[in-house]
């Protein structure tokens, strides 16, 4: 920021330190934390595949066993509808969950900055049409959506993954592009342009550091959104293909059974309720401490 | 004001336009054949071909846009391929279902986010302030089927106090309504205990409690006024979230309202109905915005909404 | 077989003419008492009662109660017997049938229905601009090619004699003629209710049946009530019927419990079938029957490697069918060809494909697959079916197979089928449930030539000329003297079918109901094979 008009360095330094003092934030890491291991260490932790149907895993009328059951207890929190080990089901699940949280949020965050700093920054024509876009994409109802987008590409991972988020951008790009119409009119800005600066020099050197707070948090609280509409895609029966476990898709199993083994919706729902916690109280507190205009006041 | 929100009207007007646009081509583009469900199994492929002509589907796709608009100009928005009948009835046969249960939902968020908010500032900084907080946060956290499907098992099928699905007395009404406000009700608490402590710390609040005004009309003079329009606002936005997930509650607890009727006609591709049902929850949604905008300016910028 | 014989007996009988008031088996039950309203559930809304369109689960009955076809079945069997023909006289040569109709039959509007509606149901349903999905059973009346195709006003095989004869002019001798006069479809309707309403008749239905429509709202409930002047003496017993839809089958057996609901039309759900089972009290009224359902995971034979029948018969050998029925609770009995057992023509000694994984190793390896392939598995993602699918993916993967698992809508699993683009599909919840009980009914539109093409119903592409040929032969066999000998060369059909081995037939489903305490009738009419689920207009309440 050599020949920049300085502008205050936004607040990072003793981020870490701020957050550590919050009790609920590091509630939430260690939750992601363990989320993130279960995750890798799957194979270690349960002796079983995840599709692996066990035979002694269902009563002779095809119930499920509850938590505990199984011969010396071989089934810790029971199995499913196929006599699956629902532990391993739901330990592999956290992959699943993780993987689209991840990669769905990123091409969000990816096209939602894109279009959100493109439309606030240069404005004209193309902003506007942007941004016109983005209302249409604001009308949608989001669920029939990604139904309808689901239907026509066939449900995998990754296709779950591009639905969410074709869905999700818009919160991302509508948030950036206001703080960037704010920031482009501001005196630093306005004296690298008068310098003679590019505008790939601004918006990388200039813009997009600003920016990064935002998108930081707005990455965190992201996450949260888009495990819930993983886990409610595949709860309707079009989210990850099967065998591979969902939280969603073990839950959209076994709705039929949920008054004989409630244990089959409890487990994985609350899986999907701590980690979408975990990411929003980790997105609040880094809102909080990164933001210095939207701090506690109190 | 009036041209502003002249200009508004316009703009959603043109947004809606969009939408059937996009869904639409969607909808054309899916890789299945309303025909082959309209004519069944033993049919021919003259059968198939005749009613392919019929129904217009062998036009190309900006005959059949532009048809539909055509259509929509005249307030009409199809008939059913499988059921028969006009779209505009079946939609309106289910959405008093659908609205009733958005009010309650709206009704049980407001109620219990206010309340939570309240109670979270009367107590700011304690362990009841926390709890509260993180309550709201596990709020908005949790997934709708499985709040839903929890709370049908605990009132309905372990401690039998409320019926564990269906419509028509206000019992049946509870238990959705509830899992759609558990949902959102963590913003309005949010909102309320932000709303609340700048209330609380205001001078002539402190001098009105000093001269022995009780907190309950401390609260019920300055801190709920103050919240109204924010709450509104986000009913606002409240309703486009509700309408984008309506299908899910709608299928847990078996309400027949048009989240029902839209994911029983994406099974079998009955165009019209999504198309119908589409509409009316965009409609719905931008009618929401348009509401959070009008009031938005008129806020307390001190107030944090989300 | 018995059931050949009975219905050797009946067509021998109808071919008489005067003697068909003999052909009715059915005695009024002596406990049957008038009066009475009775609550049915169903999970999904009804969609429509016009007969020429209904084609649903909850639908199919309602619309047998309110119309009436030529053609009935005794309540509670597959056996035919006369519905508002009175007798029928059919030529020698088996082309041309005369239809006697019943004196004094009105619909619920009041008029007398006469020959002229007969002709106009039978026009109207053909007709392309009706667009109704049952149009394709009709294909055997004269005129019919020249009616699909809109050249033809209205078809030319069907002539009014007088107001109380019909005659149809058949193009080919078919034996499935007379099913086809009691299939909904060809169910008669008044012209000027149909032109009245346009079409929302199937919101207004005015037919001759046991009940007529009283109150319908949409996505709540309809109610129906005794037609009063009803061509059956003494019937229907119920004076209302009340269905509930959009109720799941979990709330309504709850309340079936609570004494609120009469029978859950959807049946038993699966997670509490056991814990009622359990229970004497509740297990005494469970009524348990066959249907005439098979579900089964077809194989494209155009494409490698399911060309090659080795690897299909490996399939077959592979499936694991008891694992899958307890999936399913054990609701099923296990498939090895294509008929379920209640259909005539199922083969009973026929020993179908063990279950044998080494067995299908060595076949695959013998096909040239010694290592399996990958391939796809399509279903319908609505449970149980995504579950089946996993116990079948796990049973090919023992041999080899690594199927993926494409869980999709219903209408997209189909089109795929159509398309000829799904290796594998498994059947359940699109599967074959049969339309009439007749052989010649499961094969056509998904084992014939005929349903093999582009967009057809028969996803496995099999096309077998020479069997194709046997099926018309069969089919031509109209004279009740030759019935054992049609149904012979059926049973003959089908095991060549299950030679070539396009499915790998897996189970078929069983029924179980349940009725509240106060509800009286044969247990056959809880689960009767053509009215399903219900035969409403012969059940009634004891209190």
């Amino acid at each position: 920021m050599s020949d920049a008009v300085a502008l205050p360095e936004p607040r990072r330094r003793g981020v870490l330190a701020r957050l550590a003092r919050r009790p609920l934030v590091l509630a939430g890491l260690a939750v992601i934390g363990l989320t993130v291991l279960a995750a890798i260490l799957a194979p270690w932790l349960t002796p079983y595949a995840p599709d692996q149907q066990h035979f002694d895993g269902l009563t002779l009328q095809g119930a499920p066993l509850p938590p505990g059951g199984g011969p010396d207890g071989a089934f810790p929190l029971g199995t499913d509808l196929l006599g699956r080990d629902l532990l391993t089901r739901i330990l592999y699940g956290a992959r699943t969950s993780l993987v689209i949280g991840i990669l769905a949020n990123g091409m969000a965050l990816l096209v939602g900055t894109l279009v959100g700093v493109t439309a606030g920054y240069f404005r004209g024509i193309v902003g506007a049409l942007l941004m016109r876009f983005t209302d249409l994409m604001m009308a949608f109802p989001a669920l029939l959506l990604a139904i309808c987008l689901a239907a026509i590409l066939r449900p995998s991972l990754w296709i779950v993954a591009l639905v969410i988020a074709l869905v999700n951008w818009v919160q991302v790009a509508r948030v950036l592009y206001t703080e960037t119409t704010s920031l482009a009119v501001r005196d630093f800005i306005q004296a690298e342009r008068a310098i003679g600066a590019g505008h790939g020099r601004i918006l990388l050197r200039h813009i997009l550091p600003h920016l990064l707070p935002t998108i930081i948090v707005y990455g965190t609280l992201g996450i949260s959104t888009t495990v819930l509409l993983e886990a409610t895609l595949s709860f309707l029966g079009i989210g990850v293909q099967p065998p591979d476990p969902s939280w969603g898709n073990i839950i959209f199993e076994s709705q039929t059974y949920f008054q004989a083994a409630p244990w089959l919706v409890f487990f994985p729902g609350l899986a999907i309720l701590a980690l979408a916690l975990a990411f929003n109280l980790v997105g609040d507190g880094l809102r909080d401490v990164l933001d210095p205009t939207q701090r506690e006041r109190d | 004001m009036a041209l502003h929100l002249a200009r508004r009207l316009l703009q959603s007007v043109l947004i809606l336009l969009g939408v059937t646009l996009v869904t639409f081509f969607l909808l054309y583009v899916l890789p299945a054949d309303p025909v082959r469900q309209i004519a069944g199994r033993s049919a021919t492929a003259e059968t198939v071909e005749s009613i392919r002509r019929q129904l217009g589907l062998d036009q190309p796709f900006w005959v059949q846009y532009g048809r539909y608009l055509w259509g929509l100009l005249h307030l009409d928005l199809g008939r059913s391929y499988l059921q028969r009948a006009e779209v505009a009835e079946l939609i309106a046969a289910r959405l008093p279902a659908t609205l009733l249960l958005m009010a309650a939902g709206i009704a049980c968020e407001v109620a219990i986010g206010l309340a939570m908010g309240i109670w979270a500032a009367l107590r700011r900084g304690t362990a009841v302030d926390t709890g509260l907080m993180l309550a709201s946060f596990a709020g908005v956290s949790a997934p709708q089927f499985v709040v839903g499907l929890m709370l049908l098992y605990v009132f309905g099928v372990w401690l039998r106090w409320l019926p564990i699905g269906g419509y028509g007395t206000a019992a049946h009404l509870i238990l959705p309504a509830l899992t759609l406000g558990l949902l959102g009700a963590g913003w309005y608490a949010r909102m309320m205990r932000s709303s609340m402590v700048e209330v609380l710390r205001q001078d002539f609040v402190r001098t009105a409690r000093a001269k022995g005004l009780t907190r309950a009309r401390v609260i019920l003079r300055h801190a709920l006024p103050n919240a109204i329009l924010p709450v509104i606002a986000m009913i606002g936005i409240d309703i486009g979230i509700f309408m984008g997930g309506i299908v899910v509650v709608e299928s847990v607890f078996g309400w027949p309202g048009i989240g029902q009727l839209a994911w029983q006609a994406i099974q079998r591709v009955d165009i019209p109905i999504i198309m119908g049902v589409t509409l009316v929850s965009a409609v719905g949604i931008v009618l929401g915005n348009l509401l959070a905008d009008i009031v938005a300016p008129l806020i307390d910028p001190r107030i944090r909404l989300r | 077989m018995k059931t050949i014989l009975a219905t050797t007996a009946l067509l021998a009988v109808l071919a008489v003419p005067g003697l068909a008031q003999n052909a009715d088996p059915w005695q009024p039950d002596p406990e049957a008492r008038p009066g009475g309203t009775i609550t049915i559930t169903y999970q999904n809304d009804v969609a429509t009662l016009d007969p020429a369109i209904g084609y649903d689960w909850q639908n199919w009955s309602m619309i047998k109660s309110l119309f009436d076809g030529l053609m009935d079945y005794v309540p509670g069997t597959t056996e035919l017997r006369p519905g508002l023909a009175e007798s029928v006289e059919i030529s020698e040569d088996g082309l041309t049938y005369t239809f006697h109709l019943r004196e004094g039959v009105r619909f619920h509007n009041g008029r007398e229905m006469t020959a002229e509606d007969v002709k106009y149901s039978l026009d109207r349903v053909t007709d392309p601009a009706t667009q109704s999905p049952g149009a394709g059973f009709f294909g055997m009346i004269e005129g019919f090619e020249a009616q699909m195709s809109g050249e033809a006003e209205g078809l030319s095989g069907v002539e009014v004699v007088d107001p109380r004869t019909v005659r149809i002019t058949l193009s080919r001798p078919d034996a499935t003629f007379l099913h086809v006069m009691a299939l909904n479809f060809s169910y008669v309707v008044p012209r000027e209710a149909v032109e009245e309403h346009g079409p929302d008749f199937g919101r207004h239905p005015v037919g001759t049946g046991a009940f007529r429509l009283a109150e319908w709202t949409l996505g709540q409930r309809l109610v129906f009530e005794k037609n009063p002047d009803y061509w059956r003496e003494g019937l229907p017993y119920l004076d209302r019927i009340v269905f509930e839809v959009g109720q799941e089958p979990t709330v309504a057996l709850l309340r079936l419990q609570n004494g609120e609901v009469d029978i859950p039309g959807d049946g038993i759900p699966p997670a509490q079938f056991q814990q009622i089972m359990d229970d004497p009290a509740q297990a005494a009224r469970v009524v348990q029957g066959g249907q005439l359902h098979t579900g089964y995971v077809t194989m494209n034979v155009t494409q490698p490697p399911f060309d090659d029948v080795r690897v299909r018969r490996a399939v077959n050998m592979a499936i694991n069918k008891d694992r899958v029925i307890q999936i399913i609770n054990g609701r099923a009995v296990p498939a090895n060809q294509p008929l379920p057992p209640s259909m005539p023509g199922y083969d009973p000694d026929y020993e179908g494909y063990p279950y044998d994984p080494e067995g299908a190793k060595a076949l695959l390896a013998e096909a040239g697959y010694p290592d399996g392939f990958e391939t796809e598995l399509f279903v319908m993602n609505t449970d149980p079916n995504p579950r089946i699918a996993q116990a079948i993916q796990q049973d090919l993967a023992a041999i080899g197979i690594r199927a993926s698992i494409q869980s999709l809508a219903q209408a997209n699993v189909i089109e795929a089928g159509g398309a000829g683009t799904a290796p594998m599909i498994w059947s359940g919840g699109m599967a074959w449930i049969a339309d009439f009980p007749d052989p010649a009914n499961f094969y056509y539109p998904i084992l014939g030539c005929a349903g093999a093409v582009e967009g057809g119903w028969n996803w496995a592409k099999y096309c077998n000329e020479e069997l194709d040929a046997l099926a018309a032969q069969a089919d031509s066999m109209s004279d009740p003297a030759q019935a054992a000998e049609r149904l012979a060369l059926w049973s003959g059909i089908y095991a060549r079918v299950m030679e070539d081995a396009p499915w790998a037939p897996v189970f078929h489903e069983e029924r179980y109901t349940m009725r509240s305490p106060r509800m009286g009738g044969d247990e056959a009419l809880y689960v009767d094979p053509v009215s399903i689920p219900v035969n409403y207009d012969y059940v009634y309440v004891t209190e």
